[in-house]
């Protein structure tokens, strides 16, 4: 029998009747990958407009970047920000996540939406809030205060990656540690942390990227010596189309890629 | 007596546990509740310093706000339709491949979510612009002549939020779908319902919690949004928050600027509190995850 006349579904309907389903979904698949991974040959292009494919090969927008002092320093700037951030959201998200599910307190729901809002407030809200207050107390500018306030956007992220690991494993194993005498601390540490490693390890590389990705708040509270290096590239990305970034991204897009399959790889270990 | 012990230490243990949750809230308060708090004071005090509604009033009276929230709402409006029509037939899609596949045709819709919005952003400028892909792809094919302006208006602005949005749509669409009851659909054919009518009968309205859901998620999103309209609408789309930005920056109106950002985050409330009543957070972040 041929697949296009097998049948595709609990109704009677056959593959091949469905075709148009699989092109349109083809289609849109296509779209959405596309865009994103066009810029990687187009970085290598030797124009000054990106042309696709490339009349001449060649890696000049990459020395352009390695070359100009401004966007290493941002380079820098990011990743040391996107650091501190994993360093501080990954414990902090954690532990919230972990006292929220397991003691299941009425109160504890209103404690998890309040936590979850960085994630539906209007990011200019919190960028021109905390550049205010920040203004106020004088750390605009630092690397503190940016990376605390990337912290709170990391954290419902990484609240959400634990919660639902902790939905598929069985609790009561702490409690028969317990039951032989293990404190509830040391039963976490031996008992269900080995458990959930690996998704504490997927929820530090989501924070990383969040911070390192972020735009609005950056541009607000990152300046001078200290400025990200999205908000350099949203700057010159306002002026004219600088091929340079083309270069920047494909560097991201790697970055983003390899932690994000990474995560998928993790995610089957747990 | 050992019931009062028991109980006693059930409460105990159930403050320590929340206590775990100390260190978000402390961040939560210094980077959200006391700047945004800070904000809706600001936003009540008028040019004299005192209490003053003078900055809700401009709203009212002047035109070029009405015209930023009408072009907020527009845009948030035509990318939530255009990603419900895209949206909807890949979720079907993702839903009805073996399950064996999913995860690699999932790839294409968690590659882009995952992927910088800036730089998502960045390459529709570069697809879009005068000699970009897209015009050459055109002229070669016949389908327009000379180059057309593509970017820096409302279109490539919608083009390139349709295309950031698209995941936040899949994703609960595809957990609503997910949860429908194939049984249900294997009773309508026996019972004589053609392939079509089976679908439109029951699996459309079963899917529509996910649309619900996933629609006004991307509706909120795109209420918020700042850097796709300001690279990709060339100063013709002007969303709330980049007026927000622009009366900070050509007038150090701290008042104004406050009044505008309450009204959003209160627009933005509204919204949520509609969406509460459909989804799960956490089931959209992720998918199956």
């Amino acid at each position: 029998m041929n697949w296009l006349s097998k049948q595709a579904s609990d109704t009677q309907i056959t593959h091949g009747q469905r075709i148009w389903l699989y092109f349109l979904a083809a289609v849109i698949m296509f779209l959405l990958v596309f865009p994103t991974l066009i810029v990687i040959p187009m970085s290598f292009s030797d124009s000054q407009y990106l042309e696709f494919p490339p009349e001449k090969w060649s890696i000049r927008w990459y020395e352009e970047y390695w070359e100009t002092p401004r966007w290493i320093n941002a380079t820098i700037t990011s990743l040391q920000v996107a650091f501190f951030t994993m360093l501080l959201a990954t414990p902090i998200g954690t532990m919230a996540a972990y006292g929220l599910f397991v003691s299941g307190s009425k109160l504890g729901r209103y404690v998890f939406f309040l936590l979850m809002t960085p994630m539906i407030i209007p990011v200019i809200l919190i960028a021109i809030g905390t550049f205010y207050v920040f203004g106020k107390v004088g750390v605009v500018n630092s690397i503190p205060g940016l990376v605390l306030a990337h912290t709170v956007l990391a954290v419902p992220i990484v609240m959400i990656i634990m919660t639902s690991a902790l939905r598929t494993y069985d609790l009561n194993q702490e409690l028969v540690a317990r039951s032989l005498g293990a404190s509830r601390i040391r039963a976490f540490f031996s008992i269900t942390l080995p458990q959930i490693k690996f998704s504490i390890i997927i929820s530090a590389l989501f924070a990383f990227l969040t911070s390192f990705d972020e735009v609005i708040i950056s541009i607000f509270l990152s300046g001078g010596g200290n400025s990200t290096l999205t908000k350099q590239m949203f700057n010159a990305l306002r002026d004219y189309i600088d091929p340079t970034i083309a270069a920047i991204s494909t560097l991201m897009i790697i970055l983003s890629t390899t932690l994000m399959l990474g995560a998928q790889y993790l995610g089957k270990q747990d | 007596m050992n019931e009062k012990l028991l109980k006693s230490a059930e409460r105990k243990e159930q403050l320590l546990l929340t206590a775990l949750t100390i260190p978000a809230l402390i961040s939560v308060t210094l980077i959200i509740v006391i700047p945004v708090g800070w904000l809706f004071s600001l936003s009540f005090l008028g040019k004299s310093g005192d209490f003053s509604l003078e900055n809700y009033q401009k709203m009212i009276v002047y035109k070029s706000y009405f015209r930023v929230f009408k072009t907020t709402f527009n845009v948030s409006f035509l990318t939530t339709i255009f990603c419900i029509l895209l949206g909807y037939p890949l979720a079907y899609f993702l839903s009805q491949v073996p399950k064996k596949l999913v995860g690699i045709f999932m790839i294409t819709v968690l590659l882009p979510f995952w992927t910088s919005l800036l730089v998502r952003t960045y390459a529709w400028l570069v697809l879009l612009q005068k000699k970009g892909m897209i015009n050459n792809f055109a002229i070669d094919m016949g389908i327009w002549e000379t180059p057309i302006k593509l970017a820096h208006n409302l279109n490539g602005t919608l083009v390139g939020m349709i295309h950031i949005m698209l995941p936040f749509m899949v994703l609960p669409l595809y957990a609503a779908m997910q949860r429908i009851d194939r049984q249900t659909m294997q009773a309508a054919s026996n019972l004589g319902a053609t392939p079509i009518q089976a679908f439109w009968q029951i699996f459309v309205p079963l899917s529509l919690p996910g649309v619900a859901a996933g629609s006004l998620i991307v509706f909120i999103l795109c209420l918020g949004f700042y850097v796709t309209p300001a690279v990709l609408g060339g100063g013709k789309v002007i969303m709330v928050s980049m007026q927000i930005t622009a009366i900070l920056e050509d007038q150090f109106n701290w008042g104004a600027a406050s009044a505008l950002g309450v009204v959003l985050l209160v627009t933005t409330f509204i919204f949520l509190l509609l969406a509460s009543r459909f989804l799960k957070l956490d089931s959209i972040m992720f998918g199956k995850h």
